[in-house]
């Protein structure tokens, strides 16, 4: 480990308030420190931009549906593969990379921690091979819970604090960070080829409502006090009209406040919002309400959003809302790819063309722009393009560049064959506001990183963070006329310091640095009644053993574990 | 006191039992019984305790014999000839884990090789169809808890998967199906009465070759279409009255086998049941399956799309970028038409299971085998080097046929200087980079320690 | 036009990748910079001068640019990749992937060709006087853009997988064909002027197909709808018209359900 001191450049730290003032960021092994000694390493970036390690929220990189996603597409591998760097691992894929790629390609737009989306339980040995194999960047996997048998039993009963057994108990068996949910209800409705389109919809056989288990899950999750809150995937994803079901679903977080000591104050994180502000009632009258839902998240503090934004490009769907893409798959006729975990989940897979000749995509374009530009708190509206979902997360600097410039989004529209009725059907238009630096920092640094409870190690440049520093190539005073070389810009990182080491300069990878993988062990007290259930439920439903079940320690060798103890 | 060992994975068939109780000698050394497995299951662990199990590398002589090298030679002759080779194929992968699967991937990078497993010979052109159609699966607690008609298609669970019907298709007691086989019809379709075909309440006899044909009459009459009176020597009422039961039913489950992928046709075959598949979920609720033969032989399509983002068929001599395209990347291909210069079979017997052509065209040039048994691509290789068996004498991860992962136990020790698949390719990764000047790639810092530190001998 | 020479005067031990072989790769270089052109034997990176003879000249644009390869590449791959004019011709066989990924221009194999030939083709004409062996204007696998357009001619036999996923253009094979024709196809036009065994048009949604011999096996999904006379490729015959599969979805125009077309000329 050695010292650094990157000098000079324009230091923008939301956590810190400080928006572009000349300073010097000074690191010592794997921490920024107050002052660096006299044989610390110059780094000069003078005349650039200097900003904390991004933090992505939201990305499905790794497990079993990004890997059937990149088995059954060759052809987003096909002459879409152009970064060879010699002496390193190859870089395979387009919309979904290859794990080496992944680690790659986030390190050169200077991310630090990246949180795979939606981990299946039973296939969590697997998130953990391929986050093994993801180079440079840390790495946390959420596990799905919303329609998990165990859940779904303690929940419709009322029994929070079994279900709160239960979730610290798969938390630490699957070495997950939080509690996510997917289509509550409705992808357990799914294994009999059914859905939940509202949140008033009963579960086939489990009789509990989609809003239940989303009520009853926050209650768990503060009960527990984990460092993230709640990480939702609505009901009724990608369906005209469906904003309302929307502002519904985030009313059931009114009233609740966050409880934990890692200075989250969210209780609810809503991701991929751009899916779920869609107003109309069929394709041909789709428009959008991304004013409607972000007035009520203006308004609400204790809920945070993620944009899903989507890039116009060629990219593979997949989540855990099984239901969801055999809808798509109905839709675009594509090859699918399902698979329904036992007791726990299902997920699906299409590959989708985001043609920008096409009405509905111009639309779901706008909106997610339409959102980011809407929120009056960047700060808890962070970019994502739910990768690959929207579009693939090596966009990001693109949707950046859109924020940022009106030129830039009015170029991009000015290219649709159905521009005027783009425009007709959202407020793309008439928005003027362009984002920040600052604003840009605030949603893919701070605001990300306090949302997820990590605020104590990423999105900042205060002492005592870990050392993640990237340096852009834009001059805060005189930023370039042709937003291009934003999206450049962040797409390849003049330095990037990851952990207390170089790993990338120029836009190229020089080292494999020291990834870890985050996991959360929160520690509840005995629940006899809970380790019965579990071990009955092995013995009878499950086909693999509860021996083999829980994630073995080496298969993520560097482990940074947060540990949580529950006081009842 | 001998020690019992329970929930212990099987290393045999797809099925990947890890409920295998294994009874081990007091100073761990020695397998005195094994419980639940299934005859195949339990010879494998009793077979490490063969005293004629090879225990150093043997390397020929030009005389034509067989002589004892140490670890360390052959490592050398392994790098120096992957390094000189222009185009060499690292072919197997049927029985080792994944962590050996990831090791052998670095090596065939740095060697520009043509890195491909036996799904190559076997569900390959299930690879394909999936490729062109997509895979609406399951995992097998799905079916076990589920279903109601299972559909056994060219594939024959009774002896290729001895538990697969007790654990997991046909007779276990799931959540919604708790009467078991009382519960579910089951239909073979299959040219020859095997005895899956025996246990079901429908056998279509189908005519060899003509599952294609049948795929698109159960597809036809789905939609409502007439048919003619007979298909694929099947009766049109037969076909109706089958068809009739996938509708009734609230959850099919299609399992296919090599009937489907080793007849005319072959990946159109699987394509074909994919796309019923597809229909019958406008209906009702069903699944898909490949029935993968190896306990592992789902793995190295796992670990490998996650790397290079292909399956199987991966050719990594261009350098730049992977390039996959079964047909010409594929082993048998490759070897037919005389496409690469050195040949590393790794945990199968390519020796046995290739066309005698292949086998000639790969004996031109060097042929070297790692597994740790004798069999026949050891006895008529330039190199033998055998190594741990995984599941028994070496932990880690496998993928069961419906690609859940399943952490297998090590139940006893390996033999005294045996190195595991895993070490073994660290090992001539290292020595590649040593003989190529320049500096290996790990990406954890404890990878490297481990292959350094686990130097045997 | 400008003819541009290629000799070969060596065998490849393994195979070539000749994938600069191109009139686009080719137009403003000299004979010497053409045989400096990278190709690929297995890990090795070779020029193609190591494997021929180059002399000639080449024209101002790929358009007035001919390559003619005189003799045999059996053993060498790409030749016509992605090429968007031009003309190439090749007195003998070549390997696989002959005028893959083409935009036009033209191709002329004077003997077989093995497989991938106008594999995911948008343009042009492929013409080869031999065999051809399997997949003649696939898709790459997973893609369900095939060949978009374009014309391949093989003179003589073609094995299996014949226009898979095809989106438009026309393929005609002069004698018989093995399995799978215009599988999943939805568009474009196959004529097989010999006899297939079977598997004609299996998950087709849309196209045409033409069958002048026998077909041994026609799918349960095709359904005959009556007789039609058609000029096909300067020949008046009578043909019975199947419409399929049935067994596939099939788009609505103007609410009427559109089939693949298989015509099986009347003997």
């Amino acid at each position: 480990m050695a010292e650094f001191l990157i000098k000079n450049g324009f230091v923008i730290d939301p956590t810190q308030k400080i928006n572009g003032d000349i300073a010097d960021i000074a690191i010592k092994d794997d921490k920024i420190v107050e002052k660096a000694g006299p044989g610390a390493k110059i780094i000069d970036a003078k005349g650039k931009v200097v900003m904390a390690g991004g933090v992505d929220v939201h990305a499905h990189v790794a497990g079993p549906k990004v890997n059937i996603g990149r088995t059954m597409r060759p052809e987003d591998k096909l002459f879409k593969s152009p970064h060879a760097q010699e002496n390193y691992r190859m870089e395979m894929g387009f919309s979904i990379p290859s794990t080496f790629k992944t680690g790659y390609d986030y390190a050169r737009m200077g991310y630090a921690f990246v949180m795979e989306a939606a981990m299946p339980p039973l296939h969590s040995p697997h998130v953990h091979e391929e986050i093994h194999d993801t180079p440079i960047i840390d790495e946390g996997a959420l596990p799905v819970f919303a329609n998990n048998w165990f859940v779904m039993e303690y929940l419709k009963n009322g029994e929070i604090e079994n279900s709160a057994a239960y979730c610290a108990w798969l938390l630490s068996a699957t070495k997950g960070y939080g509690i996510k949910l997917v289509n509550p209800g409705g992808t357990a409705a799914w294994a009999w080829g059914l859905n939940c389109l509202t949140i008033h919809d009963p579960v086939p056989y489990y009789d509990i409502t989609p809003a239940e288990i989303i009520t009853g899950l926050i209650k768990t999750n503060e009960y527990l006090g984990l460092p993230h809150s709640v990480h939702i995937h609505q009901n009724s994803l990608g369906v005209p009209g469906n904003y309302a079901v929307t502002l519904e679903s985030l009313k059931l977080a009114e009233g609740v406040k966050a409880r934990n000591k890692f200075n989250r104050d969210q209780v609810m994180h809503s991701t991929h919002i751009q899916f779920h502000s869609y107003g109309g009632d069929s394709w041909g009258n789709f428009e959008s309400k991304a004013k409607d839902v972000m007035d009520y998240v203006n308004s609400h503090k204790n809920i945070t959003v993620d944009l899903g934004c989507v890039t116009l490009d060629e990219t593979t769907t997949m989540t855990a809302d099984g239901p969801f893409e055999h809808h798509l798959n109905h839709l675009n006729h594509l090859k699918w790819a399902n698979t329904d975990v036992e007791l726990e989940t299902a997920a699906g897979v299409v590959p989708y063309v985001y043609d920008k000749d096409i009405k509905v995509c111009g639309i779901q374009w706008a909106i997610g722009l339409e959102l980011a530009l809407y929120a009056k708190d960047p700060s808890r509206t962070f970019i994502t393009t739910d990768h690959p979902n929207a579009g693939p997360f090596t966009r990001y600097p693109r949707v950046i560049k859109w924020l940022m410039s009106k030129n830039a989004r009015e170029e991009t529209l000015n290219t649709f064959k159905h521009c005027s009725k783009v425009v007709d059907a959202t407020d793309i238009q008439s928005i003027d506001s362009e984002m920040s630096l600052y604003n840009i920092a605030e949603m893919t640094r701070s605001g990300p990183a306090k949302a997820l409870g990590l605020s104590h190690m990423y999105g900042g440049l205060g002492s005592g963070l870990d050392a993640n520093v990237a340096v852009f190539d834009l001059n805060i005073n005189d930023m370039p006329d042709d937003p291009q070389k934003i999206e450049d810009a962040f797409l390849r990182a003049s330095w990037f310091i990851k952990s207390g080491q170089i790993v990338v300069k120029d836009g190229e990878i020089t080292n494999h640095g020291n990834k870890r993988t985050v996991w959360v062990n929160a520690k509840v007290k005995e629940n006899p009644q809970v380790t019965r259930d579990i071990h009955d439920k092995f013995l009878k439903n499950y086909t693999v053993g509860i021996d083999n079940y829980s994630v073995r320690d080496y298969l993520a060798p560097n482990p940074y574990v947060i540990n949580v103890d529950v006081e009842a | 006191m001998p020690k019992l060992i329970t929930q212990v994975g099987c290393p045999y068939c797809g099925a990947s039992c890890d409920d295998i109780e294994v009874l081990v000698s007091d100073d761990g050394k020695k397998i005195l019984e094994t419980r639940n497995a299934c005859v195949i299951g339990n010879e494998i662990f009793h077979h490490v305790s063969n005293p004629d199990r090879p225990k150093r590398p043997r390397q020929r002589q030009t005389d034509g014999t067989m002589k004892e090298i140490s670890y360390d030679e052959a490592i050398d002759f392994t790098a120096k000839t992957l390094i000189k080779a222009k185009k060499p194929l690292i072919y197997g992968f049927g029985s080792t884990n994944c962590e050996g699967m990831s090791a052998v991937a670095r090596v065939a990078e740095k060697a520009g090789a043509v890195l491909d497993n036996c799904a190559s010979i076997c569900h390959g052109p299930s690879f394909l169809a999936i490729f062109d159609n997509g895979y609406p699966s399951c995992t097998l607690g799905e079916v076990k808890n589920r279903a109601d008609v299972v559909i056994f298609w060219g594939c024959n669970p009774m002896h290729a998967h001895p538990r697969h019907t007790s654990r997991y298709s046909i007779f276990p007691r799931g959540f919604f199906t708790n009467k078991g086989q009382m519960q579910r019809t089951v239909i073979s379709v299959d040219p020859r009465e095997t005895d899956t075909a025996k246990l079901a309440d429908i056998h279509l006899m189908i005519r060899q070759g003509h599952d294609y044909d049948l795929f698109d009459a159960f597809r036809t009459v789905l939609r409502g279409y007439d048919i003619p009176a007979e298909v694929a020597g099947i009766k049109k009422e037969q076909i109706l009255e089958a068809a009739e039961k996938m509708k009734k039913a609230r959850f099919v489950m299609i399992f296919f086998g090599m009937g489907c992928t080793h007849t005319d046709g072959r990946n159109h075959n699987i394509d074909a049941a994919i796309s019923l598949t597809r229909d019958l979920n406008s209906i009702t609720k069903a699944s898909i399956m490949a029935m993968r033969g190896h306990y592992n032989i789902a793995g190295p399509g796992q670990v490998w799309s996650w790397q290079f983002g292909f399956p199987y068929c991966i050719d990594l001599s261009k350098g730049t970028h992977a390039h996959m395209n079964p047909g010409e990347t594929s082993s048998i291909d490759l070897a037919m038409r005389d496409e690469v210069d050195c040949f590393v079979n790794v945990g199968t017997d390519a020796g046995a299971h290739f066309p005698i052509e292949a086998v000639k065209h790969l004996k031109k040039h060097p042929f070297i085998t790692v597994d740790p048994n004798i069999c026949m691509a050891s006895e008529i290789a330039d190199l033998h080097i055998p190594v741990r068996v995984v599941g028994v004498e070496e932990p880690g991860v496998v993928y069961r046929m419906d690609n859940v992962p399943i952490q297998f136990k090590k139940v006893i020790d390996g033999p005294e200087g045996v190195p595991s698949d895993e070490e073994l390719f660290d090992r001539i990764y290292i020595r590649m980079c040593e003989l190529t000047e320049t500096e290996p790639l790990w990406i954890h810092v404890k990878e490297h320690a481990k292959a350094s530190s686990s130097q045997v001998e | 036009m400008a003819t541009i020479k290629l000799k070969p005067y060596k065998t490849p031990e393994l195979y070539l990748e000749g994938f600069n072989i191109s009139p686009d790769v080719f137009v403003g270089k000299s004979p010497s910079e053409i045989a400096s052109l990278e190709g690929r034997e297995g890990k090795t990176r070779i020029e193609l001068g190591d494997f021929f003879e180059v002399s000639g000249t080449t024209g101002a644009t790929a358009s007035d640019t001919n390559i003619l390869i005189d003799g045999d590449c059996s053993r060498v791959k790409y030749i016509g990749n992605k090429m968007t004019d031009g003309s190439i011709t090749v007195n003998g066989n070549a390997d696989m992937y002959v005028g893959g990924w083409m935009k036009g221009g033209s191709i002329h194999v004077k003997g077989d060709v093995d497989s991938f030939c106008g594999i995911a083709m948008e343009g042009g004409d492929i013409q080869i006087d031999g065999n051809a062996q399997n997949y003649v204007g696939c898709a790459y696998r997973g893609d369900w853009r095939g060949m978009r357009g374009g014309t391949i001619h093989i003179n003589g036999n073609a094995g299996n997988d014949i226009g898979t996923f095809m989106l438009g253009g026309t393929i005609i094979i002069e004698k018989n064909a093995f399995i799978h024709v215009s599988t999943h196809a939805e568009g474009g036009t196959v004529i097989i002027k010999g006899d297939v065994q079977g598997r004609v048009g299996g998950q087709m949604v849309k196209g045409d197909i033409y069958v002048f011999g026998n077909i041994q096996y026609m799918l349960p999904g095709f359904k005959e709808i009556g007789m039609i006379e058609h000029e096909i490729v300067g020949e008046k015959a009578m043909f019975k018209h199947f419409i399929g599969d049935l067994g596939e979805r099939h788009p609505k125009s103007k609410g009427k359900e559109i089939f693949g077309n298989l015509y099986l000329r009347a003997s």
